[in-house]
């Protein structure tokens, strides 16, 4: 393979600035030691961070998209892994229409889900309440986890299967002891990226959430939509960072390259 | 996006042919009951009436399909999200596809660092990666400005802030790794082998690249400019933080009815011509690229 030349690289490098800048500035800004936006910072201070303790609201937002991205996830594996089996394992009838209805919160617009939400929601009673996010974000995520859930059922040796048959394990044994440890990485994945999409979710979640179940990213939104200053940099500087965190785990554990693109390590 | 599944029908295939479909039915309903049925009733309500006093009526008019049809004012709105959507499509398949070949082309470990380091941004809160623009921007003294200048691009600082230009910049960057992804993708399709070829009969990097890598990763290109088209037209964080309360697009005016003015009828009006439009865009060229390519794209 040839190599880049110089030209190729220094467009790299202006590449990957342009990509990184806008998250490397929010870090820098978050250290500032001043009472407003400074940038360059001269001096770096926590104090920003600190002042993160003194407003609750941020703190309570935090463990709610905590909670939300977790349960929501987990549901939406719930979900798609039948779904997953049936789509990989069966020709039938509608299957490339059922595929296409599960991954359609991809192509629906998050604005459009979240007015539709809104309405159905108010409308049976369940406008603002922690249920009624969960069931939104359930769907919103359901794709992610279905796409990892289809590739690890679908990239699965049946003979392994079939032995254990002919071996005489019963229908329960064989799922229990055979199909979902074979599929549980690729539910884990699944359930990790999904996750971390519920956890970013703004869109639709603002349409959905009241006051009092403001998830993190509509709650940095809306101060933010009020004023900017350091604290809701300190605030993001720590999402960023936990995000990463995820992320580095996540390629580590799985590779990034497989989650996004569907190919992984081991085929490379 | 819709997934075309490769089939691996089992033995099973014709011993139980309705297990699919109660394995598939827990997901189906919930998608019926809480995905379907909601779009349908938005697309109701956008036929209600609605009044400052009386609220929602349900009656089944056209006044808000009228208003959105005829009033100049939705006319340019719809005229400022569309060609904030072009601009960033083309600006990302302009830069972004140069960068995923240089990309593939690098060594074992920067490759997937780079990867890393340009996909990543993908799953960092959007309202993270917007604040950094808004700061970056920070009004004629802004950061971006004092780099341009000093750079020589430009000789004034240009306005960035509550302009369509700083929510073009803005938005490409959110949606740029979907663009590297899908040219990506299609890069490791590509035989390097056939390069290697063209390059030993004697064709030169230039002539390389036009027929050879072109040609194939243009499918990638495209599917990548329709995802990033959908997305940029229905984007609505980095707009409403960038843009400011003035310079509307669909979503953000849709969020402006449906929460402060509470004329639900005329924003679900605003949000379902959103939808349709984007359908038909999408769909239409899907089609168009499949009869070219003879592929269906992911």
């Amino acid at each position: 393979m040839s190599r880049n030349g110089w030209l190729a690289l220094t467009y790299h490098a202006l590449f990957v600035t342009f990509m990184v800048a806008p998250i490397a500035v929010v870090i820098v800004v978050a250290f500032t030691p001043e009472g407003y936006l400074s940038f360059p910072t001269e001096r770096l201070s926590l104090r920003w961070f600190y002042a993160i303790a003194e407003y609750p609201e941020f703190i309570t937002a935090f463990w709610r998209s905590v909670w939300l991205g977790a349960v929501s996830s987990a549901i939406a594996v719930g979900f798609s892994v039948p779904a997953a089996l049936a789509i990989a394992r069966y020709q039938f009838a509608g299957r490339e229409a059922l595929t296409a209805l599960l991954m359609s919160p991809l192509m629906i617009p998050h604005v459009v889900l979240g007015i539709a939400f809104l309405r159905f929601f108010t409308q049976i009673g369940i406008g603002g309440t922690f249920v009624g996010l969960v069931l939104a974000h359930i769907v919103i995520v359901l794709p992610f986890a279905l796409r990892l859930t289809l590739a690890s059922a679908i990239g699965f040796d049946r003979s392994i299967e079939q032995a254990a048959v002919s071996l005489g394990a019963t229908e329960t044994t064989l799922v229990r002891r055979i199909t979902l440890p074979l599929i549980l990485p690729g539910l884990a994945s699944g359930w990790a990226l999904a996750f971390i999409n519920s956890f970013d979710e703004v869109t639709m979640t603002v349409f959905v959430a009241a006051p009092g179940t403001e998830t993190l990213p509509v709650r940095m939104f809306l101060y933010i939509q009020d004023n900017i200053d350091p604290l809701v940099t300190s605030v993001s500087a720590c999402v960023v960072a936990f995000t990463v965190v995820a992320l580095v785990a996540l390629d580590w554990i799985y590779g990034l390259e497989r989650l996004l693109v569907g190919r992984g390590k081991e085929e490379r | 996006m819709s997934a075309a599944v490769p089939s691996r029908a089992g033995p099973d295939e014709g011993r139980a042919s309705l297990a699919p479909y109660l394995l598939s039915l827990p997901a189906f309903l919930l998608f019926v009951g809480i995905v379907f049925i909601p779009i349908v009733m938005t697309v109701l309500l956008s036929f209600h009436d609605w009044g400052q006093y009386k609220g929602i009526e349900p009656v089944f008019i056209l006044k808000n399909w009228r208003e959105v049809w005829s009033d100049g004012y939705f006319h340019e709105m719809f005229a400022r999200t569309f060609r904030i959507a072009v601009a960033v499509t083309l600006l990302s398949a302009a830069l972004g596809a140069p960068e995923a070949y240089i990309l593939n082309r690098m060594r074992s470990p920067w490759r997937g660092i780079f990867l890393l380091v340009i996909l990543g941004p993908l799953l960092i809160s959007v309202v993270a990666r917007t604040l950094g623009w808004a700061l970056l921007f920070g009004g004629n003294s802004g950061v971006v400005n004092k780099a341009l200048m000093s750079l020589g691009v430009i000789s004034g600082p240009i306005p960035f802030m509550f302009t369509e230009t700083g929510v073009i910049v803005a938005l490409t960057h959110v949606l740029m790794p979907y663009m590297v992804l899908s040219v990506w993708a299609a890069l490791q399709r590509l035989d390097p082998q056939v390069e290697n070829a063209a390059a030993s009969l004697g064709a030169s990097q230039l002539t390389i690249l036009r027929r050879i890598v072109l040609p194939q990763v243009t499918p990638g290109v495209l599917s990548g400019a329709i995802i990033v088209f959908a997305l940029a037209a229905s984007a609505f964080a980095t707009p409403a933080i960038i843009g400011g309360r003035r310079l509307k697009v669909a979503s953000t005016l849709a969020y402006d009815e449906f929460l402060n003015t509470l004329n639900w009828p005329l924003g679900a009006a605003v949000a379902t011509l959103l939808l349709i439009a984007l359908i038909v865009i999408i769909v239409g060229s899907n089609r168009l690229v499949e009869r070219r390519y003879g592929e269906k794209l992911r």
